[in-house]
């Protein structure tokens, strides 16, 4: 717990969710929010990279709709709003090679302040 | 599989500066989009309701909920999905949800799905960027679009350079 506290609270609560709900073999949660047209230290944008038994047996959109379901849920409890771009990757054990670095995320065009 | 369409993305940016021209011409053609559906700024309760979505979502073969419009996406996410489409030659309809608000929180409640783009085909939601561009990486795109009778210009490229004769071969 002591080490979670390092993380900003949005970013602190997905984790603990995401690694009680979907016991993950490996976790990897990246703020983009700083790649974006945000105030700073904002935690709007994010990218998880997710390998869990749990997406065995799980079609795509169910594997994100399970992720998305997660940190939706957790950050709710948490007084919070679902963030503004969440970008998934949910793999199995059996897709995953522990070297992969997660997919980048394309550059920010803007958003139009929303 | 990772090969393969490794393969297919690198033939596609090969041969943008060849079509591209022609790619243009297609989407002014025959995409649609509809900054039009702009409404007068819509009061936070304002949501369109899911039978105006059901019917929105079957207008054609491939639906977009987008940030801008397909000439200039207002998000790199909406973009990577309009590339995508442009490189499998699809023809859509897309929706620009910053012009309105109520269509923006209505598909979001409409799929129960938290963020934009969202892409439909033949009226069943798809997914966003991320699992379009899965598919798209899988060669799963080209299945699910031969599903509802449209041959991606992937596919074809790959089957013209199957053809013998038709092109010289490149080790």
């Amino acid at each position: 717990m002591s080490q979670a506290t390092q993380y900003p609270p949005i970013e602190t609560a997905m984790r603990k969710a995401l690694t009680t709900e979907l016991k993950p073999v490996f976790l990897e949660v990246i703020n983009e929010s700083p790649q974006h047209n945000v105030p700073k230290r904002s935690e709007s944008h994010f990218r998880v990279l997710v390998v869990s038994e749990k997406f065995n047996d799980l079609t795509l959109i169910k594997r994100h709709r399970l992720v998305n379901d997660t940190v939706k849920n957790a950050l709710t409890a948490a007084g919070f709003e679902f963030m503004h771009a969440l970008s998934i990757e949910a793999k199995t054990p059996k897709q995953w090679e522990p070297e992969q670095e997660p997919e980048k995320s394309p550059p920010c065009l803007g958003g139009f302040g929303k | 599989m990772n090969r393969i369409c490794q393969t297919l993305l690198r033939q596609s940016y090969a041969r943008a500066p060849l079509t591209s021209n022609h790619v243009a011409a297609t989407v002014t053609r025959s995409t649609r989009w509809y900054s039009a559906d702009a409404s007068p700024p819509a009061s936070a309760a304002d949501v369109v309701d899911k039978s105006t979505l059901e019917k929105l979502v079957r207008t054609n073969k491939v639906v977009i909920f987008m940030k801008g419009n397909p000439q200039a996406p207002r998000c790199g996410f909406s973009n990577a999905v309009v590339q995508i489409m442009r490189m499998h030659g699809v023809q859509y309809d897309a929706h620009d949800v910053l012009q309105n608000e109520a269509l923006r929180q209505g598909v979001k409640e409409f799929t129960d799905w938290p963020t934009i783009p969202q892409v439909f085909i033949d009226g069943e939601f798809v997914g966003g960027c991320d699992i379009l561009m899965q598919l798209h990486q899988s060669g799963d795109l080209i299945e699910e679009l031969k599903k509802v009778g449209i041959i991606s210009e992937l596919l074809k490229a790959e089957e013209a350079k199957q053809e013998p004769n038709t092109e010289e071969k490149k080790k």
